[in-house]
């Protein structure tokens, strides 16, 4: 997902204090800032909203690379407001997570430094127009995926910013899939861009929900403290239910020979990305890492000017008015 | 971090007569930019008609662990409630 392979922080505190703060998390009440919590339930909730936050800054460079180029008036300044929507979430969340403690330029020299990760998706290039249509319609259809159960998520400043989210988040869906209709029905040159946009993004969506449920080894104790709502499997296979009918719809192929209907399950069979690409691209060796992290270094050094020059303004005026007082 | 820009929280009212309504919180050099940056952040969709910001090391709050002795004492004060009162139902409405 946005948050991929969080590891779950061990926690070695009162185990009366413990059993109580899971009792409030059992009973459905939501933990505030200033309440005790695990330091393990702190440090992984820092960790997940972080690489969720970092997620929708990095996301925004693949899209931000079309603005420029997007094919009318009315498509460029959608686009721009879907971008800007990204820039948005990325905010709630660093708000949420400075509630715990860490503050936002803590957090974004761990992004730039490496030492926190964002989703392996933004590490794949955008290179049609159509692309724009399989981002908003399947990564942010993924990304939806996740994000409906984590309003009900046990921290409440990370499940208000998911509420406020989730309402802007249908936008950027339909949008995505509102590009895909049209250069499914156009052009066979345009058809057959949009079947090559889902040929490349099928995969590295699936890929969003983490890996199988075999192999992810911290689910445990983050479901106990509700700060993971389902496994990843059970996203995945939502995702696959609803894509592949709107594929269909779309006049499009999903690009697994494998993909057939289970009545037995209520659900499709169908074939599971390559999971050593997964690891790689996590690792840093997808097609865009370091030139996603290199555009966020620029970004982050080129304004270096501006953050202090408009700080020292502000300091100067506040001591203006303070000797005139 | 001793140059990080300090943190603001923002509330904002509605179009339709409610109070203004705690929303996050966002970081700016000084309050006009911060209402400006509130703008933008939080009333992209005609969310809100006024904003107020307010620097978060202003703010003072309840203390969390004393929350008992704070809330505890209303809630044996039943008689402050409508419901207390057995009232025959000829007395109209009340
Ligand atoms: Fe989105």
């Amino acid at each position: 997902m946005y948050a991929q392979m969080i590891k779950s922080e061990a926690t070695d505190e009162d185990p009366e204090k413990l059993a109580a703060f899971q009792a409030r998390i059992d009973a459905g009440e939501k933990i505030e800032p200033k309440d005790w919590m695990p330091a393990g339930y702190r440090k992984t909730l820092i960790r997940q909203i972080g690489q969720h936050a970092h997620s929708e800054i990095v996301g925004q460079l693949p899209e931000g690379n079309w603005i420029t180029r997007a094919p009318t008036l009315e498509r460029k300044a959608i686009l721009l407001a879907k971008v800007q929507d990204e820039a948005g979430h990325g905010l709630y969340l660093y708000c949420a997570a400075e509630t715990l403690g860490v503050s936002r330029d803590e957090l974004t020299e761990m992004l730039l430094d490496g030492r926190m990760k964002y989703s392996s998706i933004f590490n794949y290039p955008t290179l049609t127009w159509a692309d724009m249509g399989a981002v908003g319609w399947l990564v942010d259809g993924a990304a939806i995926m996740n994000q409906v159960p984590l309003q009900r998520t046990s921290y409440g400043p990370y499940a208000r910013a998911m509420v406020r989210i989730c309402k802007e988040e249908s936008f950027h869906q339909r949008q995505g899939f509102a590009i895909m209709m049209k250069m499914a029905e156009g052009t066979e040159a345009q058809r057959r861009m949009a079947q090559d946009a889902l040929n490349r993004f099928w995969y590295p969506a699936l890929m969003m929900f983490g890996p199988s449920d075999k192999d992810s080894v911290h689910s445990a104790q983050s479901m106990r403290w509700r700060i993971k709502m389902n496994t990843n499997d059970e996203l995945r296979q939502k995702f696959v239910n609803e894509s592949v009918p709107q594929a269909k719809l779309l006049g499009l192929t999903v690009p697994d020979p494998e993909l057939r209907w289970n009545e037995e399950k209520g659900g499709y069979d169908y074939s599971e990305p390559d999971w050593s690409e997964f690891f790689a691209v996590i690792q840093g060796h997808g097609p865009c890492n370091t030139d996603r992290i290199e555009a966020r270094n620029k970004a982050w050094d080129d304004g270096a000017w501006v953050r202090e020059g408009m700080l020292a303004h502000a300091r100067k005026k506040a001591a203006v008015r303070v000797a005139a007082e | 971090m001793q140059n990080e820009w300090p943190l603001w929280e923002i509330f904002i009212r509605g179009q339709h007569g409610l109070s203004h309504r705690h929303v996050g919180s966002l970081h700016a050099p000084d309050a006009e930019t911060a209402v400006r940056n509130a703008r933008d952040v939080y009333t992209r969709r005609s969310e809100g008609v006024s904003i107020w910001v307010v620097e978060a090391a202003q703010i003072t709050a309840s203390d969390p662990d004393a929350k008992e002795a704070m809330f505890e004492p209303a809630e044996d004060k039943v008689y402050r409630h409508p419901t207390f009162y057995d009232i025959p139902d000829d007395a109209g409405h009340m």
